[in-house]
Formats: structure tokens, sequence, C-alpha cells
């Protein structure tokens, strides 16, 4: 198992250099002077030429992917933005907790309310409520998050007043947004966790367990759940990851100080070293997120576990 | 009389009814099991075995299954009227069944001792530990050790888990021990295994068995009773003997001429014409008169009954019991 882990973090190595080199490269090619943006419209020419001599933007561009890589691996330095002069790492830091609050939030409520929808509407198939369940998810899964998210804001915020429409300082703050970012994820949680329990609960080893005289709430419960949840664990963590790596959406809607609105910010700005940090960051989070969802998956399902000794 | 019928089955009907039509799967089923019998029930794919031994453990998928009508007497009490409530203390305690796929009959996350303590836990007013011993003790007995107790079901062989299956189904010393295919999915070294570790115990915890099976072979080494099974209805009943040596029903007759013979040098074996009918639409009268070398007129209209041809034989087929009265089938008992 420990094997495993470690064998895991050193493949981030070459992802991470990958993903480096992508965006290294699609910057590159981007339109747009970063100096001409951070210096703005009234600099002299010397002034932007000094700039794009210091950060090194006149060099070829596999010097400037290396030079990158060297001071990243060698001194744990991924830059300074060029619009807030602060290191890029302390912007990130700053902003990850939000990011963090507002995904882990959204993820409860969604694991909340979908596996027992999933698990109801599975049981209860062609009923009323396996249909309105439904219904739910379809319209959740389709609905744009900017929309829902103005949806929201206009009844609860606007009309209703009770709930604030922007920032994430408070609890009262944190709902509105973390429930427009859950909504698509509810839904596919509930999706999955229902076509899985109804194949599960086909099974032949569910009729096993109901010819023991085991009663019903357990053979769901215990048989049934614990093989129907090994997919939904693996959607849970997919959705857990691209909520932490782009709640971009969301976060610009409700002003929340994020990791998603730092980077739109800095793509704005061609705030170069910003993007970069930014991307980097989202993809170790992620990576570190499929890993966790992979233990778990073999904490669950004993087969896995075997592979993976 | 009927004291001694462990099960007796009484003009039992069900039906799945789908989308696309009523599929009669079981149609005025009649079968009587004594107590420390072994009857074996064999019929083609399809001819209802499987669905009348979930109908005895009421374990019918509902929808779309569905008991129309008819009595399953189980030591004397109709399960058809029990709640669901007393009926789970009949599943596993004193009807247990062993299925017919044991790569998919256990539950792949739970570890197998764990598996056979809960049906003794259900039963049983045992604590976990005295449980999980007992489950240890099972193992032993279906030949595996007790070391592999811990382990997953994905950690033993197709036999093993068959094995582990059936020490769960006599965990609790069943009177009634209803096997559906249980060596259908094994291949033939371990069937034999299989075969002679249930005939041991069954004998060893006397309990009366039902086994369901298409292989005439495995009838002949096991069970003391014979009921063949045609598209939902039993058609011939009979102690081994006297069903091996003197078949009567045409329908048996085909299956026994279709079974190659180690001494006979023939290049195709005799097959019976023509397919199982379509059981959401079964022929009237007798439901194999259109595939039978001997149907007359009479085979289309009227629906055979069980009549008893020699003391013990029964067979449901008009032409042969020719001239002969019918006797009720109320009657079918112990002879």
């Amino acid at each position: 198992m420990l094997r495993y882990i470690l064998r895991r973090v050193l493949l981030l190595i070459p992802v991470l250099l990958g993903v480096a080199f992508c965006v290294f490269t699609l910057l590159y090619f981007t339109p747009g002077d970063p100096a001409r943006m951070v210096l703005g419209d009234l600099a002299t020419d010397e002034a932007i030429k000094e700039f794009r001599d210091k950060e090194g933007l006149n060099d070829p561009f596999l010097v400037q992917f290396g030079n990158y890589v060297y001071k990243a691996v060698a001194h744990g330095d991924i830059g300074r933005s060029y619009s807030t002069k602060r290191p890029v790492m302390t912007e990130i830091l700053t902003a990850f907790p939000y990011t963090l609050k507002l995904s882990a939030f959204a993820m409860v409520i969604a694991i909340l309310i979908g596996i027992p929808c999933g698990i109801i509407s599975a049981i209860k198939q062609y009923s009323w409520f396996d249909t309105v369940t439904m219904i739910f998810a379809m319209v959740g899964l389709s609905m744009p998050v900017f929309w829902l998210g103005l949806l929201l804001i206009l009844l609860f915020a606007v009309h209703l007043r009770w709930l604030p429409s922007s920032g994430f300082s408070t609890f009262k703050a944190m709902i509105l947004p973390s429930v427009a970012l859950a909504a698509q994820s509810i839904s596919m949680v509930t999706r999955m966790t229902r076509s899985s329990m109804l194949e599960v609960v086909r099974a032949d080893y569910i009729r096993t367990a109901r010819s023991k005289g085991q009663n019903e709430s357990i053979v769901i419960g215990v048989h049934a759940l614990r093989n129907a949840l090994i997919p939904v664990v693996t959607l849970c963590g997919l959705q857990f990851g691209q909520l932490l790596s782009g709640a971009i959406l969301t976060e610009s809607i409700f002003a929340v100080p994020g990791v998603g609105r730092l980077m739109v910010n800095a793509i704005m700005t061609r705030d170069y070293p910003m993007v970069q940090g930014g991307v980097l960051f989202v993809a170790v989070t992620f990576s570190i997120v499929n890993l966790l969802v992979d233990l778990l998956y073999a904490y669950i399902d004993p087969r896995i576990k075997a592979e993976l000794k | 009389m009927t004291n001694d019928l462990m099960l007796d089955i009484r003009d039992l009907t069900i039906h799945y009814e789908t989308d696309s039509g009523v599929v009669h799967a079981v149609e005025g089923l009649n079968l009587q099991l004594g107590r420390g019998e072994s009857l074996g029930f064999v019929g083609e794919t399809g001819a209802g075995k499987t669905t009348t031994a979930l109908g005895v453990m009421r374990l019918i998928p509902n929808p779309p299954g569905k008991i129309k009508s008819g009595e399953i007497l189980f030591e004397g009490e109709d399960l058809l009227r029990k709640s669901e409530a007393e009926m789970r203390k009949i599943r596993g305690a004193k009807i247990a069944m062993i299925f017919q796929d044991p790569m998919t009959s256990l539950n792949p996350v739970m570890t197998v001792d764990k598996q056979i303590a809960e049906m003794i836990k259900l039963h049983r007013s045992v604590s976990e530990h005295e449980a999980l011993k007992q489950a240890g003790d099972m193992l032993e007995l279906v030949g595996i050790r007790r070391e592999r107790m811990h382990d997953y079901p994905h950690q033993f062989s197709g036999g093993m888990k068959q094995r582990v299956v059936i020490a769960i189904a006599l965990a609790c010393d069943p009177a009634l021990l209803i096997a559906d295919e249980p060596t259908t999915a094994l291949d033939v070294t371990i069937q034999a295994q299989v075969l002679e570790l249930m005939k041991k115990l069954k004998e060893r915890f006397s309990a009366s068995m039902i086994l369901i099976t298409h292989d005439l072979g495995i009838v002949a080494d096991i069970c003391d009773k014979v009921a063949i099974m045609y598209a939902g209805r039993v058609v011939e009943y009979a102690d081994k003997r006297s069903l091996y040596t003197n078949p009567l029903h045409p329908y048996t007759i085909g299956l026994f001429k279709s079974v190659p013979d180690i001494d006979e040098d023939v290049d195709e074996l005799p097959v019976i014409p023509g397919l199982m009918p379509d059981p959401m639409d079964l022929p009237a009268g007798c439901a194999f008169h259109p595939r039978c070398s001997m149907a007359e007129e009479r085979c289309a209209k009227e629906r055979p009954q069980m009549c008893e041809l020699e003391p013990g034989h029964f067979v449901a087929c008009p032409v042969r019991v020719g001239g002969r009265g019918p006797s009720p089938s109320g009657m079918l008992g112990k002879a």
C-alpha cells in the first residue's frame, strides 16, 4: 500500500511538468503584452523594454521555461504576481481556504442530499418520488451555474432579503454560493446512486441475503449500499476535484475571493506567473484528491485492495 | 398422511406481468416432498424450476412476478398466508436455498465468515463471537480450512465459493434445502466434489432436499424421487427407479433418448423436435402436444390431469393414461 502511494506521488512529477509546459506554451502564444498590461497604456517604450528584460520576457521560449522550472524546483519559487508584486504562492494560499470551504460545503450538501435521494428513487423505482427526483436531477444538471446563481440571489437576497448576495465571511453568506455550486453535483450523485443501486439490488448476493431471512432495511442499507457506493465514491472524488479547481463562475458571481476568481483576474491582466502558478496548484490538488479517492476506493472494495498489494 | 409431507405444493400458478405480456412461468403446479426425501426437479431452461423454488421462499421479484393462486403447505402450514415477518423466520432457518451461480451469490465486499455468521445471528440467539466461531466450524465442515475464514469471496475458486454458499445454507440446520442447479457453473471434477459433499451433508443434517437440475445423471446419483417439469407444469412424478426404468410421459422419454449412451455408437443423438413454447403464449390443452410424437386430437383440447398409472408413478398425459379413469390430482401423495 505504501509503495503504491509512493509510486502515485512520484507519478505527479511528470504530470506537473507536462501541465507546466502546456500552460507555458499556451500563454507564450497568447496575444497581448504583459508589460503593457502591467505598466498601462501611458508607459514609455524604455519602461516596457526594462520590464521585459527584468522579467526575462525577451529570452527564447525554452530558456524561459527552463528558468521557470529551475526556480520552482531549486527554490520553490514560482514567481511573483506582476500586478500585486507579491509571491504567487502567498496569493494562492490566501485564496485557497475560501475555495476549499466552498467546495467542501457544496460536496457535503451533494452527498447528504444525493445519496439518500438516489437510494429511495432506486428502491421505489417508478414511484412519484422517483419521478419528481429524476425531474429535479435533470433540471439541476442542465441549469448553468451562473443562471442558477443569479436566480438564487434574486430570490433570497433581493426579494426575501434572507441571505447576503456576496462575500464569504459568515456562515449565512456561504449558503447561496454553496447551494448554487452543489446543484450539479447533487444531480449527478443522485443519478449515479440510483442507477448503481438499481443494478446492485438485482444482484444474486442480494437474493442470497434475503434468502437468509435478513430484513429489508439491512439488505438495502448494508449489503446493497456498500456495493452501490463504489462508483458513487469515484464520482464524488472527481466532482470534488473539479469543484476545488474551478468554481470560477460561482466565485465570480458571489464575489468569493477564492482561487477561481484569482485565476480569472490573472488571465484578464496577463499576469503570467499567477496563471501559471494557479494552474499548477489546481493540477496538484486534483491529483491529490484523485489519489485519496483511489485509496478510499480500496477501503470500500476489497478486490481493489488486493490489486494494490 | 399429510403429516409426513414436508412440502405440498397445490395448484401453484406464478405469472410475470411484463409490459409485453403475461409470462406463465408456473401454471397449476402440484408437487409433494416427504420428510427426509430428496427430489430431483428436472426440466429445460425456462420450464419454471427456479421460479417454483423462489415461490417457495416467497422471493419472487415483485413486480413483475406474482403468485396468482395455489397453496404451498410447508409442514402443514400455507406459506402464502404468512406475513413477511413470519417468512423471514422461515427463510434460512427452516428452508434454505443454494443458488445457481456461486461467482455472484456472495457479497463481494464482506468476508465469508461474516456472511455465514449473519445467517447464524439471524436465527439463533448467540453473540457475535460465538456466531463467528460457528461460522468457522461450518467452513471446516464443507472442507475449507479455518484460517481462510477472514478471506473475501474473490480470494476463493468457484468450487470453494459454492462450498461457502452451502455452508451458509446449512448453517442453521434447515429442514428443507433447495439447491438450484448448484453445480451448473462449476467444471466437471469440482461438480463431483460438490455433489458428494451435498449428499454427505444432507444425510448428516437429515434435511429434505429439492435439487433443481437439467442433468439426469446428477438426479440418478442423489435423489429418491424425480419430478419432470415442462412449460410450468409437472408432467411426470415418480420414484427414481420407476422413472428411470420405465419413463411414461413422451417428454420424459424424449429426454432420456437425448442422453448419450456410453456403450452405443450413434452418429447423431435423437432430439425432441421443436422448441419450448413461448411462456407468454402456451399452447392450449397439453403444452407439449405440438412437439409430441404420440399426440392425438384431444391433446390440443383438454388440459391433462395427473394420474397414478403405477403405484407411486404419476403422469399427466391423456394418451398414456388411455382408457384408465383419471385419479384426481389432489390424491397425489406418498404411495
